[in-house]
């Protein structure tokens, strides 16, 4: 009997050098959505810069805000930094308002009211095979999508919140029916479903699909595991096309917080001219600096250029807008 | 032979009974947490129920269930039977190396079936063909989760044919009945609730599993489970679609109770071996059904897996922390299952009636729900009710043990219907308490058994993810979180050093299920 109880001591001691227990430590905790692959860096330098203690949970963004919606009091989250518009506005009303000056670093239609702010933006492309297409014959406008010379060769991840943000985008921009019909024109050239961005970049990498709709930077993912000579190229649609939308991934600190100070230093750093940087210089994905004078990757068209760009919509709507979205992504036959 | 509630009625001993029902109450958290939030919602959930295509999803996961147990019990049996019963050279080898693709997770068999026959997989680029068949979809989903599920079967029905008494099959056979009848009037009877408990264990993961389902696309209702919860962030229609799974599993359930009710058991008489049959011309087939077995579930996706490495190898640190926390958790996982598994195990075999099935059926739910349900649950339980387990290491073995509990049913109670409860009656008679008897008498000699399930629920928990990535405490990654990591953004390459180590850890534990401490067959005619 006491053979086992030391083995049973000694597997949580094991266990315990892994990971480190969290609660009482005073640690600034953060619920990440975003993949650890991208933005470990970040964390890292702000524990360097600041010396306060992060304790990261990383997991699928929108799963998490299930997780702090469960939690409800008692979370012990005290930052949530949430892929897209969708899973922020899903706890939006669990986040406590964040300090004028931080707001101010990003312009008003890129944050959720005052409860979170964008912290890197990007914007919806058409990712094509250069094997198989010229950059001319790839469409300036997703309506062309539905010209019947597209039949086989169009991905797309319905599921993904990406593309459901995207038909809410439209939705709001041309209307109901003209969203209805564009997606029974694409449905008719029989598109390929994938479950996310990534794959449907790897396959239009691999010819298996000619164009995709997906979010900038992934193509930059698929060429870092495939290499730079990965037959893709990534298409920006013409100024006010729903096609261009552009998101943003943001961040906000939770109401009743224990670390609200360390969480709102830790937006703030998010928001800092070396962190807007880091999209633009070091990051594989390349995504978009939303603080102004800040460029993006060579490549990548900065604010200013994608200004006007997209349909002119309001991301605090995206939450309640999405469940009419997704009905009528399942009347179409895109999701069941 | 004898029939397990022969004997006269004694009164369930409150020892035995409080622990069963404690451990029951427990594993039943997730359903409590299921139907609150439904009833939560209002009609609304019900609602988006009929407005969906509920029914075709229905038909579809049944499908799917249905077709994946049948391949896995088609392969599983056939493969049991050559290696335990026949002259098959190699048979040792085999069996051992055909339970392997156990420790494959599925999600990780899944990635590797896509990279070798998917589009500009490296089937095409071997073979430099244009087009193979399309693997997304129904194929895909059945292939990627026989091949992680068939060593169930397998396992359970190899240890079923060893137990059995040769004496019958000698009988069967001294009388003239050809070997054909012999296997089906005789051997497959004695056998068949241990098909029937891998077939369950099949049924049930195939219906909670949800990496698979995702990669293949193929529309379960665990998919849409997840997709209630990743896309709508009311909670209620997804918690009514996982209640549609859960009376999914009751039927499963019910069926498997129904096929194990028409069975009796007898114990070997003495301890010794039937004499193989021999295959005669039948050994090459024999061997090329085993090979190709072997080539599709366990050759491919190794070699994926090792031509990924070699390409990120230099990238890749070694995850040495995540595999001695894989380690640690999932055993811990298989000890508190075992623990938890036996009084459960114990009432239902020695004092059965409707009430003890009911219960021991009930510790059922846990393993038919997808991981984000589970993890869901304990997070709003431990968060609100317990707040010092949460986020700890001991609420992430507990949320192991209630979805993987039923493993390690199957293995103690495979073994305890093999011990005489005359053994157990013994000792009472002898003034041993029933406390004091179980220790002393029933738990050594069902140790094999408890071992058993308990490697089974080890093997379980090293490949879990989704209750992981919720329930683990901050910074705790094991083996499969690191997979998970890369794979989200990519990075195969990456993903292929843990998901080796994986398999490298755990197979040992699948050399132990396969029965090796076995005599050879031929030792004693």
């Amino acid at each position: 009997m006491r053979k086992i109880t030391g083995m049973v001591a000694m597997l949580f001691l094991a266990a315990g050098c892994g990971g480190s227990e969290s609660g009482d430590s005073g640690a600034l905790v953060v619920y990440s959505g975003r993949e650890e692959e991208l933005v470990a860096p970040l964390f890292e330098r702000f524990e360097k810069e600041t010396g306060i203690e992060v304790e990261v949970r990383y997991a699928d963004s929108a799963e998490l805000a299930a997780t702090i919606a469960e939690e409800g009091d008692n979370s012990p989250a005290d930052v949530f930094f949430g892929q897209d518009p969708g899973s922020l506005g899903a706890v939006s009303d669990r986040l406590a308002e964040l300090p004028e000056e931080i707001l101010a670093r990003v312009d008003a239609r890129f944050r959720g009211g005052d409860r979170w702010v964008g912290t890197s933006g990007r914007t919806r492309v058409i990712v094509y095979n250069t094997d198989a297409l010229s950059e001319d014959d790839v469409p300036d406008s997703v309506f062309d999508l539905v010209d019947s010379r597209w039949q086989g060769k169009i991905g797309i991840a319905p599921t993904n919140a990406s593309f459901q943000a995207f038909v809410t985008a439209m939705r709001l921009d041309v209307g109901e029916e003209r969203t209805r019909q564009w997606l029974e024109g694409v449905m008719a050239n029989e598109p390929k479903f994938y479950e996310k961005n990534t794959p449907v970049v790897e396959a239009a990498a691999s010819g298996e699909i000619a164009v995709g709709l997906v979010n900038h930077y992934y193509l930059y993912l698929v060429r870092a595991e495939q290499g730079e000579d990965t037959p893709i190229e990534n298409h920006y649609l013409a100024g006010d096309d729903p096609g261009a939308l552009v998101t943003v991934a943001g961040a906000g600190v939770r109401e009743g917080a224990d670390n609200r100070e360390n969480g709102e230093r830790f937006v703030e750093f998010l928001l800092s001219d070396e962190s807007q940087r880091f999209y633009t210089e070091e990051a594989e994905e390349a995504e978009i600096p939303l603080v102004e004078g800040i460029e993006p990757k060579e490549g990548v068209p900065s604010l200013d250029e994608l200004s006007g760009a997209g349909p002119d919509v309001d991301f605090t709507r995206f939450g309640e807008e999405l469940e009419r979205t997704l009905e009528l992504l399942n009347e179409t036959g895109y999701t069941s | 032979m004898r029939r397990a509630r022969g004997g006269r009625r004694v009164q369930v001993p409150l020892a035995l009974l409080l622990p069963a029902v404690a451990v029951v109450a427990l594993a039943l958290l997730p359903l409590v947490y299921l139907v609150l939030r439904a009833a939560g919602g209002g009609g609304h959930g019900l609602e988006l129920l009929w407005r969906r295509n509920t029914l075709e999803l229905l038909w579809s996961t049944g499908l799917l269930v249905v077709s994946v147990t049948a391949a896995s019990v088609a392969i599983g049996v056939t493969l049991a039977w050559l290696v335990t019963r026949t002259d098959l050279p190699g048979r040792r080898a085999w069996a051992v190396a055909a339970a392997l693709p156990l420790v494959i997770p599925s999600y990780v068999a899944a990635f590797c079936l896509l990279g070798a026959l998917g589009p500009r997989g490296l089937a095409q680029q071997v073979l430099g063909v244009e087009r193979l068949p399309e693997i997304y979809g129904y194929w895909g989903a059945l292939a990627a989760l026989t091949l992680s599920t068939y060593p169930y079967v397998l396992l359970l029905t190899s240890a079923a044919l060893r137990g059995v008494d040769p004496a019958q099959e000698e009988a069967a056979r001294g009388l003239g009945t050809p070997a054909r009848e012999v296997f089906r009037r005789v051997t497959l009877p004695a056998v068949r609730p241990s098909i029937g408990a891998g077939a369950l264990l099949v049924a049930l993961y195939t219906l909670s599993d949800f990496g698979v389902v995702s990669l293949m696309r193929y529309d379960a209702l665990t998919r849409a489970i997840y997709l209630q919860y990743r896309s709508l962030f009311d909670r209620a229609p997804a918690a009514v679609l996982a209640l549609v799974l859960v009376a999914l599993t009751a039927l499963v359930l019910l069926l498997e109770g129904r096929s194990r009710r028409r069975t009796h058991r007898s114990s070997p008489g003495v301890a010794r071996r039937l004499h193989p049959h021999p295959l005669g011309r039948w050994t090459l087939p024999a061997l090329g059904f085993c090979a190709a077995v072997l080539g599709c579930f366990l050759v491919l996706p190794a070699t994926v897996l090792v031509v990924w490495l070699a390409r990120g190898l230099e990238r890749s640190d070694w995850p040495w922390s995540e595999t001695l926390n894989s380690i640690s958790a999932s055993a811990l996982a298989a000890g508190a299952a075992a623990l938890a598994a036996l009084p459960v195990a114990l009432l239902a075999r020695r004092h059965p009636s409707r009430w003890t099935r009911l219960l021991e059926r009930l510790s059922f739910t846990g393993n038919a729900l997808p991981g984000i349900v589970i993890a869901l649950s304990l997070v709003f339980f431990a968060a609100n009710y317990a707040s010092p387990v949460y986020q700890t290491l001991a609420l992430l073995v507990f949320a192991y043990v209630v979805r993987f509990l039923p493993q390690a049913l199957a293995g103690v109670e495979s073994s305890l219907a093999a011990v005489s409860p005359r053994v157990e009656e013994a000792a009472r008679a002898l003034g041993r308490g029933p406390v004091v008897t179980t220790v002393t008498v029933t738990v050594p000699l069902i140790r094999s058994g408890i071992l058993a399930g308990a490697a089974l629920v080890f093997l379980s928990a090293m490949k879990e993810l989704p209750a992981t990535l919720l329930l683990r405490p901050i910074g705790f990654d094991t083996l499969a979180t690191d997979i998970w990591r890369f794979t989200s953004v990519g990075a195969y390459s990456e993903a292929a050093l843990p998901a080796l180590l994986l398999i490298a850890v755990s197979a040992p534990f699948v050399y132990l299920l396969s029965g090796r401490h076995e005599p050879e067959a031929t030792e004693h005619g």
